[in-house]
Parts: C-alpha cells; structure tokens; sequence
C-alpha cells in the first residue's frame, strides 16, 4: 500500500479499533496511538518528499497512484501531493493529535466522540491527498457531516441551531462546488476526448472562458464558505462557540483550510482567466471579511466568539491571498494557512481548559489568571502574540509575505485594498491585548478561581505540541517557504501563461 | 410457440408459479401452522429472484407486444430484489394475531402487482402496457386496504383506486389520440410515425399526465401522502419504491424510444415538473410529523430529482435512473425498515416518539441514519453516488440552472433529514421507545439494506453493467 492512502487507512483502522474496546481509558488510548502513528506517518512523508525533491524529482506531484474507478465517466481514485498538500497534512495530524489530547475528558458518549472526531478527520487527510476531483469533493463533504453530532451532541450552548446551520450552509457550500465539479468536468475537453476529474489533466488544457465565467464564482463561493467570505461566514461564529473543544479546534485549524485550498488548487488554479477577471468582487468581498472579522471580535464578551471572528478575519486573510494571484502572496496564502490552522487550535484548545476549570467564557468574569495557572497563560499569551503578528512566531512570515505579495500589484484597487487589510493587523492587536490585559492580568475577580490546577500531563501533550509547531514555523520559516514555493511554481505559470499581470 | 420462446418470460412465468403454489399450499396447510407459509413464500421467492440473473435469451413474443431485452431483465432483477427486501421485512408483521387468517392474501397480491410490473416493462405495444400498468395498481389498491377495519386504510385503499381509474382514464385518452393519428399502438410504429403534429403532442401530454400520476410528479401527487400514511408500513414501502420504481423504468423506455421525435417538448414538461417536485416535495417535508407522511413527501421529492436523469435523453441518464432506483430501493426500503420495526412494537410513528432512541436503540438508529443519509446523498453511502450521476447526467446536455436547483433542493432536504437525526440522537427523553426487540428476518431485512447502502457505491461494477446493458433498451 502507497503511503498516501495510509493516510486514509490508518484513521479507518484507528475507528474499527475503538468500536471493539470496551472501556472510556481504552478508547483515548486507541485514538491517542492512532493518531500518534498518524502524526509520525506525517512527519516521514514531509522527510520522503523533501529528499525525493533534493534527488531532483521535478514532477509537479509526488506519490501519484492512480486506480481507475468508474470507467465510464473517468473517475478515478487519484492521489498525489506537492509541498502544499504535505504542509497541509502535516497541519492536520498535529491538530488531529493534539486534538485527541485536548478531548481527554470527555465522558459523555466517549466512544462516539473519538469515532467522529477521527471520521472528521478522515475526510480531511482524503482531501488533501486527492487530486481527482471526485475523490476530492467525496472526502470533502465526508468531512463536514460529522460536525453535525459533534456539534449537536457534544456542544454547549445553543447547540442544536448552531450545528444545524452550520452543517446546512457548509452543505449549501459543497452543493456549488459540486455544480463548479460538475461543469469543470464537462468542460474538461475542448478540442474532443475523454471528459476528466484529474486536476493535473485539466490544467494542462484551457477550460472556455465563457464557462469558467460561470463556473468559477460558483466553485469559490463554495469553497468560500467553508472559508469564511464574507456574507457567508455567519456560521462561523456560532459553530465554533458551540463546539467542543477538540471540534472547535479541528474545525477553526483544518476544516476551514479546505476552503482555502480548495478555493486556490481549484477555482483559481484550473480557471485563472475567469479568476483574474472577476476576482475584483471577491477581493473587496475577503477585504471586509480580513476587517470586520477584527472589528468583529473587539465587541465580543465570549472567549470563543472572540477567537471565532478572528479566524474569519486570519482566514479571510489566506483568501485574500489567493486572489492576489502571485507568488509572493499565494506562498503567503499557504504559511497563513499553516500558521492559523496551529495557532487557532491552541487558542480553541486553551479556552476549552480555561472553560473546563472556570466553568465561564465570558471574559468579565475571570481575573488574574496568570497567578493560578500559570501555564495555561503563558500559553495564551503566546497564542495571542503570534495572532497578532508578532516576529518570531509563525503570524509574522504569514501576514508579512501576504502583504508583501498584495504590495506587488502597483494599480490603485489593489494598493487601497491592501492598506484596509493591513489596518487589520492594528485591529487583532487590541483584541488580543485587551483580552490578555483583563483575563490573565489584574486581580483574581472570583474567589472560586484561587484554587484551579494547571493544565494535567495531557494537557501539557496538547499545548507544547501547538507551541512548539507555532514556533517551529516562525524561526525557521525557510524550509516551509522553499518547500511551497517550488510547489507554487506550476500554478503560478499556469497564471502567467493565462497572460495575466 | 416453442417451448425455448416461453424461457424468454422466464420472469412473469416464475412469479405465475410461485402465487400459484401460495394458493395451493394456503389450502392444504395445516390451520395452526400457517405461519410457516411465511417463510416458504420467502424461499420461493428467493429463489426464483436468484434465478432471474442466470443469462436469459433476447426476444419478443405475441408479435411483438412482449419483448425481452438484457436491460429490461435488469430492470425486472432490481425490482426482485427490492421485492424480496420487502417480503423479509414484512414477515414478523404478518406473524401478528390480527394478519393470520390473510397472509397468503398479502404474498398472492403482492406477487401479481409484480407480474404487472414485468409485463409492462417488457411491453412492446401500448395495450400490454396497459393491461400491465392496471395489473400492477389495482392489487395495490386492495392491499393498501388489508387492515380494513381501520378507516385510514380502508380510507388509502379507496383513494388508490379512484385516483388509479382516474389516471388511466386520462392515461387512454392520451393513447386513443395517439392510435387516431398514427393507426398502430406498436412502440416501433408510433415511434416512425410520430410527426409533433398539435394532435399527438396533445396525446402524449394526456400520455405524460398518466404517467405522472403513477409517479406522483406535482401537480399530481396530492393523493400520495394520505394513501401512504393510511395503507400499513410494508405497503406504503412498496407503493414507495417498487411501484415507483417500475412506473419510471416503463417511462423512461417510452421516453426514450417512443417519443424521440418530440424530445424538445418532453423536455419542457420534465423541466418544469422536475423543479416543482422536488421543491414542493421538499417544503412540504418540513412540516411533516408523522413519519409516514414525511417519507411520502420524500419520496415524492426523490422522484423530482429522478426527472433530471430523464431529461438529457442520453445514455448516462438511462444508467443512472436504473441506478439511483437501485440505490433508492436500499436507501428507502433502510428507513421504511426502521418504521416498520418501531410501529410494530409500539404503535409510534411520529417523529416526537423518536426522541432519544439512540439511548435505548443504537443500532436501529444508526441504521436509519445511514439510510436518511443515503436519501440525502452524503457520502460515502450509496445515494451520494446516485444523486452525482443523476445531476451529471443533466449536466451533460448543460442543464446546470435545474442541477442548481436540484443542489439547493438537496440542501432543504438534508435539514429535515437532519430533523429525525436530531431527535434520534441529540434530544434527550425522558421516556425514549423502550428496547425493540427484533426477529431474525427484520434482521435480515434491515441487513440486507445497509450492505447495500455501503456496497453499492463503491462497487463502480454495478454501475458499470448498468451502464453498459441499459442502452440496449
């Protein structure tokens, strides 16, 4: 078996695992080694692929196994990665990982909970390894139904109307793509031939414009959504306010990155003429998310509602990104995935073990935090600064190489635009900070605090991961950027050949 | 007439001996034993659904009025098999005090609206096809009526039957139109004849209204939900799947080979009825509280997206209409499974008594999940399959405005398919359904359909020998 559909492989076993062991303590062990293997599995893909690269292996796509599916209309099992889908998988089993660690408590329908939680991310790791567009838009939508349960079962709050929208606008997402998939593969063949869903086949040919002009809007809204575009991030806030804590942070880390990587490897990479002519709409739409996301979150008394906006605005970001169209700001696009996929799960998985001992969200209600469980804030404080972009930690590269990228572009529209999406930067500033000031600062406001335990040994597993990942990024950002970069070289030709800019 | 000529009726042949051999053996069993009769018909029936994928000759009969081709054996298979599911599904209910005098009745009745079916799939000339059509509803008609001392079914049994009469009314006087003007109701020579002068159109729209009838297309579904919700479980199953099933095979045959010259003007109708069908199936789902009525508006929505295989008029439509029925009968005939069960332990079929049963119910629960799931097309279950051939097939011939509709559709039907999950698993009861325990054939039965809501979309095969035959119509 290829070491790509391992990927897909191992989750499956990890699930069938669970369903045969008896007790609470078994499962969390069963899912921890799963996903530990995963992680492992994850960290031997990213070495293969850079000594593969450093032999001299120039394909656009590494690992390809292709297993012809449905003959008739040329759907195959597909899969190969390139320095993105790695980066990506990469994310995903740290999230995934640390996700597990973060959910060590939970005793309600525990069994249940991991299987999701690891069906979830069974969706994910297909879709980063597809490259048939089938296969991927299957992964895809298997990955956004067992937010349903997760949310509904597992959730506080208003929990049933939050899984309820959310579930019915990400599904309402996946319907266009599936129209965009649709149309893509019906257009697949100009000049005659056999209709395809191989990405790397339908970039080599030029779809008819006049359909990428109605495909592509349509396969990056759907994308969009699951990417938080403004107006279709209003399920955002309340899915992650509501979802458990691991949930929560696969959703906010990983889910939410498809959209981002499916916005740019399909409706940007396969319909750049369409993409550059109409792309003006969606970046006037993804600046508003980037600076209402923040200002969005400044107004917010909810810890997770907080940390909820400002994945809309960190995320509008990596969409924004995509549609400036270059180098600069495409590697941008992806570090800022990276980066805000970790950084968010750290957020989401802290405030789930500040909620856990506090029992509030609510930010008024706590105080001076940081004398009694010191860990837990240092790490929010990290958490915060590599939010707001500080250097050294992985916010910094990511925003940087995106306003960089944005900068490029010397008409008026663009300039403008990215001025406003930078102001965003100020914006995360003050509701982080405000935040640190009156949750981890000041006096002890609830004399029920005075006695909280810092995080236990699993805890600790969850957090130093993130920490250290986040990180990892920020002071050695080369190897990522080199590894994405080569990586973008293909869908930036792809562009440049479209006779754009 | 050779003896080799009746092996190409194999099919309605077997089914004629099999309803024999119940009556016979009704009347030398032994009185207190009849319940054995059960699984005897469910042998039988397995085994001649088993004969019917031995390889079979092509032909016709009667001068061309019966015809038998490797894509309408198909069809008749599929139909078996989603008989066959529905027979083990109903033997514990017919087990029941109050059925036992009458169980043969069921089986007789059931078998011969099959026969009906058979005929008029293999009809070569307008009046087999009638006579099949009528042998096919009017048993149902009677069996939708089988608890006759309650006034609901009672009730669904004479509606059947009016709307049946009322339809095929309409139905002839399309087919009279099309005799007058053409002088032959043989398939081959309508088909040559049919010029798209205003007289025929107006026929085939006469022709089309039966039709639509029999697979309840708003506007002419309004008799579906109260003969469902009145007619007993098994028997709205039937009605739902089987019957449905076999109305668009004979349909899309006629569509397809009957009317090619007037494609334009189908395509119209199919475009218009498509979205009203599916929307109004759809909205009027919502409000649904009683499960069986909720499933009738399913149904009729699932039938809405159905059209969209119709409308291309191409060879990937044909495979997947034939296929998304296959996955529909497994998809359904799962959630129908789940109903009968509970209904039957507990006279509960409203929504609100689903609340929680996953407490007390995991497995019945999960499996209706998977099967709504199917209905809805998520993947990796069946109907996701299904539903993407369908749309693909539109796609093809750059229908993208009715996917589109179709896709949104799909997005109002998840929530109320997410309605019975909610109450199945989020909301808490105080008083869930009490443990149900189930019989070995509702096992069966309930088994049968989620391998097949697994297997069947994975398996491209299957698709792919549907594909592959399905055009030989």
């Amino acid at each position: 078996m290829d070491i790509l559909t391992l990927f897909v492989v191992i989750p499956v076993l990890t699930i069938t695992g669970i369903l045969f062991v008896k007790d609470i303590k078994q499962v969390r062990i069963v899912a921890a080694i799963g996903m530990g293997i995963q992680l492992i599995l994850a960290a031997v893909l990213v070495f293969m692929y850079l000594s593969a690269r450093k032999a001299g292996v120039n394909d656009e796509m590494l690992f390809i196994k292709d297993y012809l599916w449905f003959k008739s209309l040329n759907i195959h099992y597909a899969i190969g990665v390139d320095g993105i889908s790695v980066a990506m998988i990469a994310l995903t089993s740290i999230v995934v990982f640390a996700g597990i660690f973060a959910s060590w408590e939970v005793e309600f329908l525990t069994k249940e909970f991991f299987i999701s939680l690891i069906l979830l991310a069974t969706g994910v790791f297909g879709f980063f390894i597809s490259i048939d567009l089938f296969t991927m838009f299957l992964f895809y939508e298997l990955a956004v139904i067992p937010m349903y349960l997760l949310i509904g079962i597992w959730g506080s709050g208003p929990k049933e109307y939050s899984a309820m929208k959310l579930t019915l606008m990400l599904m309402g997402g996946s319907a266009l793509i599936l129209l965009g998939l649709l149309g893509i593969y019906f257009n697949s063949a100009p000049d005659g031939g056999q209709f395809t869903f191989n990405i790397l086949e339908i970039s080599k040919i030029t779809i008819p414009v006049s359909a990428q002009r109605l495909f592509f809007p349509l396969t990056f809204i759907g994308f969009g959504i699951l990417g938080a575009l403004f107006p279709f991030h209003t399920w955002s806030p309340d899915g992650h306010a509501s979802a458990p804590t691991a949930v929560s942070m696969l959703h906010a880390g990983v889910l939410m990155k498809l959209g981002g990587y499916g916005a740019f490897r399909v409706a940007i990479f396969l319909m750049p003429e369409a993409a550059s002519e109409l792309n003006w709409i969606f970046i006037i739409l993804t600046s508003i998310s980037v600076v209402y996301g923040a200002f969005g979150a400044i107004v917010q008394k909810d810890l997770k509602y907080i940390n909820a906006y400002s994945s809309v605005s960190h995320c509008g970001l990596v969409l924004f990104a995509v549609l400036m169209m270059n180098q600069t700001a495409l590697n941008g696009a992806v570090i800022q995935m990276i980066s805000h996929g970790l950084m968010t799960a750290l957020f989401f998985a802290l405030i789930g073990m500040i909620y856990g001992r506090t029992h509030t969200r609510i930010i008024n209600e706590m105080g001076g935090l940081m004398k009694i469980i010191p860990f837990l804030s240092v790490a929010y404080v990290i958490a915060g600064l590599a939010s707001l972009g500080l250097p050294g930690l992985s916010g910094f590269v990511a925003e940087m190489t995106i306003f960089v990228g944005a900068f490029q572009h010397t008409d008026t529209f663009h300039r403008v635009v990215t001025i406003v999406a930078v102001s965003s930067i100020v914006i995360t500033a003050v509701y982080i900070l405000r935040v640190v000031a009156i949750l981890l600062l000041g006096p002890v406001k609830d004399e029920h605090h005075a006695h909280l335990t810092d995080a236990k040994w699993y805890e600790k597993v969850s957090v130093i991961t993130l920490i250290g990942s986040v990180a990892g990024i920020g002071l050695a950002p080369f190897w990522l950027s080199t590894m994405i970069g080569k990586s973008l070289q293909p869908i930036v030709n792809k562009i440049l050949a479209a006779g754009l800019f | 007439m050779s003896s080799s000529n009746f092996l190409i009726m194999r099919h309605e042949l077997l089914l004629t001996a099999v309803a024999l051999i119940i009556l016979i053996a009704e009347i030398f069993a032994d009185p207190k034993k009849k319940h054995s009769i059960i699984s005897f018909t469910l042998i039988l029936f397995g085994v001649i659904t088993a004969a019917g994928f031995l390889p079979s000759p092509e032909g016709s009969m009667f001068g061309g009025m019966y015809n038998s081709t490797a894509g309408k054996l198909l069809m008749k298979n599929i139909l078996n098999v989603g008989v066959l599911i529905i027979l083990i599904q109903s033997a514990d209910w017919l087990r029941k005090d109050e059925n036992a005098d009458k169980i043969h009745e069921y089986f007789i009745l059931l078998i011969s609206t099959v026969i009906g079916m058979n005929f008029m799939i293999s009809s070569g000339h307008f009046l087999m096809f009638y006579i099949g059509l009528e042998l096919a509803t009017i048993p149902i008609a009677a069996l939708a009526a089988y608890d006759r001392y309650k006034n609901q079914s009672a009730e669904a049994g004479i509606k059947l039957i009016m709307i049946s009469a009322f339809s095929s009314g309409i139905l002839l006087y399309g087919l009279s139109m099309i005799y007058g003007t053409t002088g032959t109701l043989y398939f081959n020579e309508v088909a040559d004849l049919f010029q798209n002068n205003n007289l025929q159109v107006l026929g085939f729209i006469f022709f089309f209204t039966g039709m639509a009838f029999k697979l309840s297309i708003v506007p002419f579904h309004l008799w579906t939900a109260d003969v469902y919700e009145g007619a007993p479980i098994n028997v709205t199953s039937y009605l739902s799947v089987i019957s449905k099933g076999a109305a668009a095979f004979i349909f899309i045959i006629i569509l397809f080979t009957v009317f090619p010259v007037i494609t334009e003007t189908w395509q119209k109708a199919i475009y218009v009825t498509a979205i009203l069908t599916m929307t109004i199936g759809n909205l009027f789902a919502i409000r649904q509280q009683n499960l069986k009525r909720f499933l009738a508006f399913s149904s009729i929505s699932q039938a809405g997206y159905l059209l969209l295989g119709f409308i291309g008029g191409n060879q990937l439509g044909m495979a997947s209409v034939i296929y998304y029925i296959l996955v529909y009968i497994f998809s359904n005939l799962g959630a129908f499974g789940v109903v009968l069960v509970i209904s039957n332990a507990t006279n509960k079929e409203n929504i609100n008594d689903y609340n929680g049963l996953y407490q007390t119910n995991p497995g019945l629960s999960l499996i209706m999940t998977l099967a709504l799931f199917s209905l809805a097309g998520i993947p990796p279950v069946a109907g996701f399959f299904g539903k993407f051939f369908l749309f693909a097939a539109a796609a093809e011939k750059g229908f993208y405005i009715l996917v589109l509709i179709a896709v949104l559709n799909t997005i109002i039907s998840l929530y109320y398919y997410l309605l019975i999950v909610k109450a199945m698993f989020l909301t808490r009861s105080e008083t869930p359904i009490e443990k149900v325990n189930s019989g070995f054939y509702t096992k069966l039965g309930l088994g049968l359909c989620v391998a097949g809501i697994f297997v069947i979309g994975f398996a491209s095969i299957l698709f792919e020998i549907i594909r592959n035959i399905s055009y030989g119509i």
